[in-house]
């Protein structure tokens, strides 16, 4: 198990820890990893700071009490985290609603498949690898899309580079992820 | 069902996941992907780089009494309880997310006549798109129309088709600027369309155009 591999399953042991045992030390650790990158993340998507540091104490106030709902074979914890984040800069910066998909008919298992999780975070911590290895400009776009608020053609007036090469950019680097994945 | 064969594309999947769509958009991504267990899993995909993105990207650093603070807001919370998508209801025409949105099935819709037997019901979102609902007889025709912006139309109930292609329940079609297409409700059961546009749709005829303020379309 590489170093990542073994951080992500500690911070899978701390949700369980929170949703079994209220277990605040466990909560603590999560707060202290994932708090600042939702701050950060946040402020890039337009938030001031002081909108930005009660909106992050929202959203892991959410992950203590959505604890039960967490699926360590169907997502990581920074993916859940970040959707979490997400939904909290679509409701308080864009004012918006965010429709979700229907749920499946089946939740979480109560004891969730083994080689499951362990197949999904070695997943993780290649994609988090092949995204480190991405040429710096098309990583940066990737990043962009994610952090930002900016949709292609508004990249495109701010940066100055042309809608075609900012779409070919994105593609080749969707591309590599997935060649990274296979 | 028949099997969906038109799914959305990687640059509506990955804005989905980061979340910077229209929420008109939303809502058609989030009923196609109700109904495609093909797209829910390149969502899953396009969550994980999210995921990645914010594990590697830049931190900033917390106020002092943060985690005092967030702890103390859990315990004046109320406990959540289980708030998943109301269950799915297999018999039903609307997936979750857009019987959200009607305030139940298709039986609930208001519909709008708006010429040629085609009806439709604008659904209230943000101003950045406009989404609504088409009712399109069996056998009838959608008025001609090009699109200034991008066009999803998913198909929820019968199918149509366009001068390209057939689209039947689950599919969905992305149209740009470059599409001028003459969808026809196929003949044996009334087509029910949910649709988005990002810019007013641009009539040929010169009615539909003269309507257009009225219609909202």
């Amino acid at each position: 198990m590489t170093a990542s591999e073994e951080k992500d399953s500690q911070w899978i042991e701390c949700v369980i820890r929170i949703r079994e045992q209220a277990d605040q030390a466990a909560f603590a650790a999560l707060f202290r990893h994932f708090a600042p990158r939702v701050k950060a993340f946040l402020m890039k998507g337009g938030a001031d700071e002081a909108l930005a540091e009660e909106c992050t104490q929202e959203v892991m106030a959410t992950l203590w009490h959505k604890a039960h709902l967490f699926d360590p074979a169907r997502a990581s914890v920074a993916t859940w985290v970040f959707t979490i984040a997400r939904n909290r800069r679509i409701d308080a910066l864009r004012r918006q609603r965010r429709p979700e998909p229907e749920d499946l008919p089946w939740g979480p298992e109560p004891e969730p498949d083994q080689a499951e999780i362990m197949g999904l975070q070695q997943d993780t911590e290649r994609l988090g690898e092949a995204l480190a290895q991405l040429p710096e400009k098309q990583r940066s776009l990737i990043e962009r899309a994610y952090f930002g608020e900016l949709s292609h053609s508004e990249i495109a007036a701010e940066t100055g580079l042309p809608l075609g090469t900012i779409k070919s950019r994105i593609r080749l680097a969707l591309d590599r992820l997935r060649h990274a994945m296979n | 069902m028949d099997k969906i064969t038109h799914h959305l594309d990687d640059r509506l999947l990955m804005a989905y996941a980061a979340g910077t769509l229209p929420e008109g958009f939303n809502l058609v991504v989030a009923t196609h992907i109700s109904l495609c267990d093909e797209c829910r899993a390149r969502l899953g995909e396009f969550e994980a780089v999210g995921g990645q993105v914010l594990e590697r990207g830049d931190t900033v650093a917390l106020a002092d009494t943060s985690l005092e603070q967030t702890l103390a807001r859990i315990s004046g919370d109320a406990p959540a309880g289980d708030d998943r998508n109301t269950m799915p209801q297999r018999s039903s025409v609307f997936p979750a997310p857009l019987r959200d949105y009607v305030g139940g099935d298709a039986d609930a819709v208001h519909w709008r006549a708006v010429g040629g037997g085609v009806r439709q019901a604008i659904l209230p979102t943000s101003n950045a798109a406009t989404v609504r609902l088409l009712h399109i007889p069996a056998g009838a025709a959608v008025p001609d129309h090009g699109h200034r912006g991008t066009e999803l139309t998913l198909v929820l109930q019968g199918a149509f088709r366009d001068e390209e292609d057939r689209f039947a329940r689950g599919d969905i079609e992305i149209a740009d600027e470059e599409v001028q297409h003459t969808p026809v409700a196929e003949a044996g059961e009334d087509c029910i369309c949910l649709a988005a546009t990002d810019a007013p749709l641009r009539f040929r005829a010169l009615i539909p155009r003269l309507a257009q303020p009225f219609l909202r379309i």
